[in-house]
């Protein structure tokens, strides 16, 4: 081991027990706000993770960073709220808006019903949205230039990024927009909790357990599509080698597509998630939520499944006692200095990069 | 010989477009120094102000991003490095006047060669040192962000440079209670920290100084040289501003065509190349970046004293990306194209979307239509849209440099693009 090395690992070591010792001392100081603290992380961890799952998918395949992805994200949230509050499906094509009456308008008082019917057509088509503004970005963007130097598919992402917030700057106008919440706020573990009544806070609300349930779901169908489906077989071919894997008569483009339907499909979902959970949103979330993502993909191991979600729920963890017990002013500055932290000393990650070489 | 003679045919037959070609721009140059004397003159003056909008405000703002395109440009066009966080720079140098040359730290009372009132508090250097710290300052903080970063792929390197172009504002937001480290102490953290005013927050710093010759020298040129520039009299902050680009133009020119340019030139095409030719890759990268950084500081002093006042809002990561485009529509690594890329989006960014707007909006209520668009709204949407197409059509820029432009098209050179082989370039960089 090189000094380099060695001094980089204390370096390390020290860094993790003194955040260690900050949490352990927190945790015994206020035991109650700690739990607390700890489930709102964990639930936005995982909607960063369904984002970062975006992200990992399309860089294990063609080593981009979609940059337009958050952006994506953020229009999943837009078409959530048409559904909920309008009760239409909505297409923005910039100066006028197509709307769809689905008639799936609801709010906190609407029958179960009713309700299921909203969250499963938000599903549905924010999901269905956010595949094909994906496709077509890289239909339009990406595929052409393929070939070129690696700088170039990047630019035209931060340009997708860009046209995407003006898009939905047009759709909804600038403010932060309520999107109604269809989940009442009732403490399952906590404070009068219907499940468990401990405490005298809530621990953990039905919210909490529908992004749980809702993220649950979209981590055992992908795993299965990715390990299980000759599709996912094809895109674990197209991320190993890209020759053999066309010689074998896969189509690397439709496979490519394939993948970049299915991060927007995952955006989708993570949208209608992060709406259940959050109740408003504004045209540029995504630049921020985006970036969270990508750290999280970074930090797990970026073309690593598994990787962005250890990812997504660490920086969630993060994220929340960085606002809980320190500062929430400094929250966004932690987070990218654990990005550079990251990307300088172990670019690889946690569970390590995928790469093509299969290292 | 038959090599001279071949370049030599091509611009003899069209020879007035090469003669337009070399006059042009000295044309231009006289037009831009004489700018602030014909712009108001009644003929003209239609088409400048009242169309065009081309206010000396207008035209110093246009220039300041001519000077910020061609620092990134050096970083970008030249060396092949993205950054996106180039608006960080900028940031310091408008921070190192809120830190030098204002009444922030009302604590002291310093002053150096200053046009501030004799005894006011706060530390007061002169201005044009002021300028010059913002640069040196600037250069600092590339090489301190560059040393350890720079050794990254290309990509990664883009997110890591956007990641301090994101922290830099929020720091400067969140510095009116920065903790820092101000003793020791036996029990965990081990250290004291005390909150320091750095920035005054969101609040920002304001009345800062403003730049000036002195009462000798205003006085033997008549008030040519001007004792302290004024808000109302714009022509000094002009001429400043169109002399910073005028040098700045000279020593890129010059740092293109030197042993450093062409190591630049050579990292961007084929990194492995060029190192095995024994271009040192770090030192000459971290030139590049602090050397673009240089540029983004000096110009940031510069706005911060025209401004008046700085705010950490002022530097978005959408200014980091202007720029971009800029370079990008102008040309990557062509001078010419990144300062015409510069003046024209700056001035559709800052004056003439709006313009454009305003026409539009008349001509549909002329026809009766009580329905306006509001097109500075799609500012974002025009810009991003701007480096798609570009990327997409013309990746060399509208005036491309020769050299940028052969490698951007080295793949339909070489025939048919194989894209199994090469796809999104993945296996040569990744390969390291």
């Amino acid at each position: 081991m090189a000094p380099s090395d060695l001094l980089r690992w204390i370096f390390g070591v020290l860094i993790l027990l003194a955040v260690g010792y900050w949490l352990v001392s927190s945790a015994i100081d206020e035991p109650q706000r700690f739990t607390q603290v700890t489930v709102i992380g964990l639930s936005n961890g995982m909607i960063y993770a369904l984002v970062a799952l975006g992200y990992t998918l399309v860089y294990g395949i063609i080593e981009l960073i979609n940059f337009a992805h958050g952006d994506i994200f953020t229009l999943g949230t837009f078409e959530t709220q048409s559904v909920f509050a309008d009760g239409s499906f909505q297409i923005p094509l910039l100066f006028f808006t197509i709307a769809i009456p689905i008639g799936s308008a609801a709010t906190v008082e609407s029958s179960g019903i009713e309700k299921a019917y909203a969250i499963g057509a938000a599903l549905v088509l924010s999901a269905l949205f956010c595949m094909s503004v994906n496709v077509l970005i890289e239909r339009i963007g990406y595929k052409p230039l393929r070939g070129q130097p690696r700088l170039a598919p990047l630019i035209t992402a931060i340009g997708f990024s860009f046209v995407l917030q003006g898009i939905g700057l047009a759709w909804k106008g600038e403010g932060r927009i309520a999107i109604p919440q269809l989940i009442p706020n009732t403490v399952l573990i906590g404070e009068g909790g219907t499940w468990l009544d401990v405490g005298n806070a809530p621990f953990y609300t039905v919210r909490d357990l529908i992004v749980l349930l809702i993220t649950g779901g979209v981590l055992v169908a992908l795993t299965y599509l990715v390990q299980r489906t000759r599709p996912g077989k094809a895109m674990r071919a197209t991320a190993q080698d890209r020759d053999a894997a066309a010689m074998m008569g896969i189509s690397v483009d439709r496979t490519i597509s394939f993948t970049f339907a299915l991060g927007g499909g995952i955006a989708g979902a993570g949208a209608v998630v992060y709406a259940l959970y959050n109740g408003t949103t504004y045209f540029n979330l995504g630049f921020r939520i985006g970036l969270i993502a990508f750290t999280s993909a970074v930090l797990g191991g970026i073309g690593n499944l598994s990787g962005a979600v250890l990812g997504g729920v660490v920086i969630g963890l993060v994220a929340a006692y960085s606002d809980g017990f320190g500062d929430a002013r400094w929250t966004y500055t932690i987070i990218f200095t654990i990005l550079i932290l990251i990307l300088v000393f172990r670019p690889s990650g946690i569970l390590g990069e995928q790469t093509p070489e299969g290292q | 010989m038959t090599g001279a003679e071949e370049s030599r045919a091509p611009s003899r037959a069209s020879g007035l477009l090469s003669e337009w070609r070399r006059w042009l721009p000295w044309v231009a140059l006289a037009a831009v120094l004489t700018y602030p004397f014909w712009v108001d003159i009644p003929p003209i003056n239609f088409l400048t102000l009242d169309a065009l909008g081309l206010d000396v405000d207008v035209v110093i703002l246009m220039l300041v991003y001519v000077m910020l395109a061609l620092g990134l440009n050096i970083v970008v066009g030249y060396a092949g490095l993205l950054d996106l966080g180039y608006v960080a720079f900028f940031a310091l140098g408008a921070y190192s006047v809120g830190w030098f040359a204002s009444d922030k730290f009302s604590g002291v009372s310093f002053h150096f060669f200053s046009t501030a009132p004799e005894g006011a508090a706060g530390i007061h250097l002169n201005m044009w040192l002021v300028i010059l710290l913002g640069g040196v300052i600037a250069a600092i903080a590339g090489v301190i962000i560059g040393w350890p970063t720079l050794r990254l792929r290309g990509d990664y390197l883009a997110i890591v440079t956007l990641g301090f172009g994101e922290i830099i504002p929020d720091v400067f937001r969140n510095a009116d209670k920065l903790p820092l480290p101000s003793g020791l102490q036996w029990s965990p953290p081990f250290l004291v920290f005390t909150d320091v005013n750095l920035t005054n927050g969101v609040r920002g710093v304001r009345s800062l100084d403003r730049p000036g010759f002195g009462e000798n020298l205003d006085t033997w040129t008549g008030g040519a040289l001007p004792e302290r520039f004024s808000g109302i009299d714009l022509n000094p902050w002009y001429f400043t501003i169109v002399g910073m680009v005028l040098l700045a133009i000279f020593v890129i020119h010059r740092l293109e065509r030197s042993k450093m340019g062409r190591a630049w030139i050579a990292i961007r095409e084929d990194e492995i190349a060029a190192s095995a030719m024994g271009v040192p890759l770090m030192r000459t990268k971290l030139w590049a970046y602090g050397i673009g950084a240089i540029f983004g500081g000096l110009v940031g002093a510069y706005y911060g004293s025209f401004i008046g006042s700085v705010f950490p809002t002022s530097f978005s990561f959408a200014i980091s990306i202007y720029v971009l485009v800029m370079v990008v529509v102008g040309g990557m690594g062509n001078i010419r194209g990144v300062i015409v890329g510069a003046l024209v989006l700056e001035y559709l960014n800052f004056k003439g979307l709006e313009k454009i707007g305003d026409g539009i909006n008349n001509s549909i209520d002329l026809i009766g239509i009580d329905q306006g668009v509001d097109i500075p709204r799609y500012k974002q949407l025009i810009f991003g849209l701007l480096l798609v197409l570009m990327m997409v059509l013309r990746p060399e820029g509208l005036l491309p440099s020769a050299r940028r432009k052969a490698e951007l098209h080295e793949a339909e050179e070489h025939g048919e693009p194989d894209v199994y082989d090469d796809l999104y370039d993945a296996r040569r960089e990744g390969a390291q």
